[in-house]
């Protein structure tokens, strides 16, 4: 393939670095595999009352636990099946994909704002209110994840909301050790110090000068972040401490499902299979980004 | 060295304050009056109130209750379960022994299959083997557990009938225990096939638990691995003519375990995590189980406790790897 021409003008543009990122990420099978993946889920996600076949909570007596279109028994009404009170199982999939892109979107815009900013003023300010923050994270990473998380669902009750907030604050060291971290390094480059010279205040150094240049590892953390959102939420709607019965959520699907595993593998295997693929494409997704956005892998 | 163990146990300190303080605010901090939550439907009298407030403490200023949860807590007293009327730490002690036996075996399997995998990913970069490794290791970590265990329920329990679905060990044999640990237990007893059952029992939650471990081990190794591989003396290793074997086996991995063990150690916080979810699904009576149980009974003093020695249990085991880490590499050792 012939390579793009750049004129000089475009260089450090906006367009041209991502024209630059895409060129690199394109470059890994997995990452792009990923993308379609998740770009899927999202169609579902967005159009799911118009493309799932059937209404997610909606009963179907004549047809409970009715197995796939393939297997003795199985319907084209239902292609993947029925569960134990006859709601169609794909419907409530795509419905469910809803739920996790919800989950994933809200928890990172939570645990990612309030980690870069915790992380900034750490990082910017030191001194006593570094150690505040930086200690105050450490008591949160000494909780195992889904531990903490129930913790907190406990205190606040089981709901899919309260799910979301505990396991944004379980994520939150990690950002802020990073934004610390990348603030740190960047903090005393020359580009700071001539931008605090020409009177740059605190807030604008903060934001508008460093910030920026720290953003590569920031989204690389937010997709695994998302892919650990999706993965806590369905436990914690599993355990029975997240999204609540009847809603078409992955997690809590599998716990209504447990007792007929022995009897129907697809009320179990589906919903699954659906978590599964989708924090491997977010995960895969991750690895092409750290990969695109690192600068120290690029060949010039 | 001294300095450098003296930083590391410093900075420990404030962190397990802070550990404290969150395991004590938890039963203030849930909505509505602790002592009717308690209490449950029954509801209860104003004299049995005002007896559990004196007994919980509740009638004292809150430093004053923090303090005295803290004079408690260094005598061993994690208070008292509502539910079972048992100390908390006795509770937590009786099922710790299941916990550490699942844990123990969960890692045995992921270090010995992820590391040999590891390494010769790396050897052989960008071979089949080495695209597989990574492809299933990636698979494993974006695995959810509790559906991984149901699935391979299904294969094994259901349809082979290989391994029994829930429990340590099958109702036919009884014993006294006198380590807490099956496997042991069951050899000490003498009884033929309680063994045997023991160890069907083990199987498919020890693999279910340590298949995070077992993705993150094998990436982890490898990329270690390919880094060491790089490195000068490799090469004059290999240009000396010693075989490859040995260039890998002793020159290049000893380096590369460096890293490798500080994973290992880091992993506990994410066993203990994973036998929450492990523990419910094979109805294991280990810590995870019990710490879900609690919760749903709203037995509070279980949780804070449970909580809390967990907290520590990671802790402690970071600050040994720590240490550990700093032992055998110098140059961490020296940075101030």
């Amino acid at each position: 393939m012939a390579e793009p021409v750049i004129s000089t003008a475009q260089i450090g543009t906006f367009r041209h670095s991502l024209f630059e990122f895409w060129r690199y990420f394109r470059e890994n099978p997995g990452a792009v595999a990923g993308l379609y993946f998740i770009l899927l889920v999202l169609f579902c996600a967005i159009f799911a009352d118009l493309i799932s076949p059937w209404d997610p909570t909606q009963q179907n007596r004549d047809a409970l636990l009715q197995p796939p279109v393939w297997q003795e028994g199985g319907s084209w009404d239902y292609i993947i099946g029925t569960d134990a009170v006859g709601r169609d199982l794909l419907s409530r999939i795509i419905h469910g994909a809803r739920f996790s892109m919800f989950i994933g979107a809200m928890v990172v815009t939570l645990s990612m704002s309030a980690g870069v900013m915790l992380g900034l003023i750490a990082g910017y300010f030191r001194g006593r209110i570094e150690t505040v923050i930086m200690r105050i994270m450490d008591v949160i990473l000494a909780f195992p994840s889904l531990l903490l998380a129930l913790g907190l669902v406990a205190i606040l009750g089981p709901a899919l909301i309260n799910a979301m907030i505990a396991i944004a604050i379980v994520l939150l060291p990690h950002f802020v050790r990073l934004t610390r971290s990348s603030v740190m390094s960047e903090k005393n480059k020359e580009y700071v110090i001539a931008s605090r010279l020409a009177g740059a205040g605190h807030l604008r150094l903060m934001i508008n000068t460093i910030l920026p240049n720290c953003m590569a590892p920031l989204i690389v953390q937010g997709t695994l972040s998302f892919s650990n959102a999706i993965l806590d939420a369905a436990a914690l709607g599993f355990l029975g401490m997240g999204a609540q019965p009847p809603t078409p959520e992955w997690g809590a699907m599998l716990a209504e499902a447990r007792e007929f595993i022995l009897r129907a593998w697809w009320v179990v295997t589906f919903p699954g299979l659906a978590i599964l693929l989708t924090v491997l494409s977010i995960n895969l997704m991750g690895d092409g980004l750290r990969d695109a956005l690192d600068p120290k892998m690029k060949r010039s | 060295m001294f300095r450098f163990l003296l930083s590391r146990l410093m900075m420990i300190v404030p962190t397990f304050i802070g550990v404290t303080i969150a395991a004590f605010s938890f039963i203030r901090l849930l909505p509505g009056d602790p002592i009717l939550l308690m209490a449950g439907e029954r509801g209860v009298t104003p004299e049995r109130r005002a007896e559990l407030e004196q007994v919980m403490g509740f009638d004292r200023p809150l430093w004053e209750q923090y303090l005295g949860f803290l004079g408690d807590l260094l005598q061993g007293d994690l208070g008292v379960s509502i539910v079972t009327k048992a100390p908390v730490l006795e509770e937590f002690l009786g099922r710790f022994p299941a916990t550490i036996e699942l844990s123990v075996i969960a890692i045995i399997f992921a270090v010995a299959l992820g590391l040999p995998a590891g390494v010769i990913a790396a050897v052989r970069r960008g071979s089949i083997f080495d695209h597989t490794v990574m492809g299933v290791s990636l698979t494993g970590y974006s695995m959810p557990i509790f559906w991984w265990g149901l699935l391979l329920i299904i294969l094994f329990s259901g349809i082979l009938g290989w391994t029994p679905v829930s429990g340590r060990i099958s109702f036919l044999y009884y014993f006294e225990p006198v380590t807490g640990f099956m496997l042991i237990d069951s050899l000490l007893s003498g009884q033929s096939g309680a063994f045997q059952s023991a160890v069907m029992h083990l199987i498919l939650p020890a693999v279910v638990l340590g298949t995070i471990p077992l993705a993150v081990i094998a990436r982890q190794t490898r990329s270690a691995m390919l880094e060491v591989l790089s490195e000068d003396y490799v090469r004059t290793a290999r240009a000396k003519g010693l075989s490859p074997a040995r260039v890998i086996g002793v020159h290049a991995l000893r380096n590369a375990l460096i890293t490798v063990v500080t994973v290992i150690g880091l992993q506990v916080g994410v066993l203990l995590a994973g036998a929450i979810l492990t523990e419910t699904i094979f109805a294991w009576p280990g810590i995870g189980k019990w710490m879900i149980d609690s919760i749903f009974r709203r037995d509070y003093p279980s949780v804070q406790g449970g909580l809390l020695m967990i907290a520590s249990i990671v802790m402690l085991v970071n600050l040994i790897v720590d240490l550990t880490y700093g032992l055998i590499n110098p140059s961490i050792r020296h940075e101030r």
